[in-house]
């Protein structure tokens, strides 16, 4: 395996909160610092061992907050954005040991409407209705056109990530299974092609993990889990422009393949291949983005999602489990950025082999993703249990 | 029978770039961007060509004519604003770009892929006039 400087930079801590559909005497700003307590809980450290902040616009206030300033702070998006930016600080030697963070609470209180964070203002899809599940059921329609891909294969999706919610004990959707295939598909149509149990919730919560370099790693309680390779892309802003399969830029890349070439970048990173990956801790706004993501992976061919979905092969004791812990569908969908950090904490769990359900048996490499092809940008991190050597 | 949605919804606030494409549809033309140093079509309307990223843009009017590249049926709305169901599409137009729409004028189950469509303009405010399309026959 080649050496990558990002190699010498592990997750030493993690921590989601409790998340549910409404978080009683909760904020966005209390939910984050819980987060945060936890994870640094977690990794065994305290406010003076944290030199580096990456929470979006909650770094800064974060820095005070801890008063550990001056500090390193990354505002990207708290997802996995944060954590390739806060791991290339740490390897540059910026700063050595830094908190990702981020949580919601508070925010989505008219019910009758979706959720403010799925409703875009721009001029040029606002008065059609748009919303996060219209701009990815354009995706998916035109994907089922061009290659047939069925509702049935849809549902299946779903059903094997709600199922791996139902039998998580923190999932907010815990016990609300088991489901067939036919079960989401009896469900209320909400943007055809995607039924209700197609789509993610909304839900409340935090979510963070502390990152530090190798040499401080050693002396922490918990195994270090590496960062092994990772990279993201966007063919431009999210729910402002028609959301097409075949979007290209210069290069000649399509957006339905976006993620292809970040994965590549990934991959050669951590010196592996497809068939090294024992968890996909893939995101899953939408039932169709799991069968999207494979094809833009390389795990299969474009137009060959569908089928690739099927037979078990994505479920735990499958080639590619994916979505442990019930993804936004189940787990959790607390707001902007915190669930997209959830798909790495997950990763996380799944290499330390502390899984309370569905556990991987002997996982070493996971990879995690955040992002689709409805909003534009794909962005992956690769993960391993051994820091190459 | 899909119909516009009614005055009530959320409108556009268009900008300094945008602002001649809703000019247009209050004068019922959909309007878009060529360059004109290298003859390229930008849209959404942008302050640089997508071509060769220069600035020299005019506008030209479409024959509103395309066809249905995607589109999705929703059953839940947006916000209460919103009459169910609605059906937003991308359209791929003639000259050779896609604009977000939504389809009227024909029934929710004759909604396909490829669909030959033309554009139809309803005044929704004083200011915006919104663009939909209805089956070309
Ligand atoms: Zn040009």
């Amino acid at each position: 395996m080649a050496k990558h400087f990002l190699h010498d930079v592990a997750i030493v801590g993690i921590y989601s909160t409790p998340q549910a559909r409404v978080l009683e005497n909760h904020d966005s700003e209390t939910i984050t610092v819980a987060a945060c307590k936890g994870a640094m809980e977690d990794a065994g450290l305290g406010p003076a061992d944290i030199d580096g902040v990456a929470a979006g616009g909650k770094a800064a206030p974060l820095i005070y907050w801890l008063r550990n300033g001056p500090a390193w702070r990354s505002m990207s998006p708290p997802s996995i954005p944060a954590l390739l930016q806060a791991a290339a600080a740490i390897a540059a030697g910026q700063c050595h040991t830094v908190l990702v963070a981020d949580g919601m609470a508070g925010v989505y209180t008219q019910r009758q409407s979706t959720a403010p964070w799925t409703r875009p203002s721009n001029e040029f899809v606002l008065s059609y209705g748009m919303f996060t599940a219209a701009e990815f059921a354009l995706i998916a329609r035109r994907h089922m056109h061009l290659y047939g891909t069925t509702p049935e294969q849809l549902a299946t999706v779903s059903a094997t990530i709600r199922n791996n919610g139902h039998v998580h004990p923190d999932a907010i959707y815990q016990g609300r299974g088991p489901f067939t295939p036919d079960d989401i598909l009896a469900s209320r149509m909400v943007a055809d092609p995607f039924h209700l149990l197609d789509c993610a919730m909304t839900s409340e919560g935090g979510c963070a993990m502390v990152l530090t370099n190798a040499q401080r790693a050693k002396d922490l309680p918990n195994k270090p889990i590496w960062i092994l390779g990772g990279s993201g892309e966007t063919f431009g802003p999210a729910y402002q422009h028609p959301p097409q399969w075949s979007l290209s830029g210069r290069s000649g890349e399509i957006n339905g393949l976006v993620g292809k070439r970040v994965a590549q970048q990934a991959f050669g990173m951590a010196g592996v291949t497809h068939s090294d990956i024992d968890v996909c801790e893939f995101y899953d706004p939408f039932s169709f983005e799991i069968i999207r993501q494979f094809e833009a992976f390389g795990f299969c061919e474009e137009g060959e999602g569908g089928d690739f979905v099927m037979d078990g092969r994505i479920e735990v004791g499958g080639e590619f489990p994916v979505t442990t812990d019930g993804g936004v569908m189940s787990f959790s969908h607390g707001g902007a950025a915190v669930q997209q950090l959830q798909r790495v904490t997950r990763a996380v769990e799944q290499l330390r082999g502390t899984c309370l359900s569905r556990q991987v048996s002997e996982a070493t490499v996971a990879m995690a993703s955040n992002g689709g092809a409805g909003a534009l940008f794909s962005d992956v991190v690769v993960l391993g249990s051994e820091q190459p050597a | 029978m899909l119909q516009p949605q009614k005055p009530g919804i959320p409108l556009p606030a268009p900008s300094l770039v945008t602002q001649p494409f809703w000019d247009g549809c209050r004068a019922g033309e959909l309007r878009y961007q060529r360059c004109q140093d290298c003859g390229a079509i930008t849209m959404n309307p942008s302050p640089a060509c997508s071509s060769c990223f220069g600035t020299n843009l005019g506008w030209e009017v479409s024959a509103g004519k395309g066809e249905i590249y995607s589109y999705t049926v929703v059953w839940r709305p947006q916000t209460p604003a919103f009459e169910v169901p609605y059906v937003p599409a991308v359209v791929e137009l003639d000259e050779g770009f896609p604009l977000m729409s939504a389809i009227v004028g024909c029934e929710v189950d004759d909604v396909k892929v490829g669909m030959r469509v033309k554009a139809v303009f309803e005044e929704m405010s004083e200011e915006i006039t919104l663009i939909y399309f209805e089956p070309a026959t």
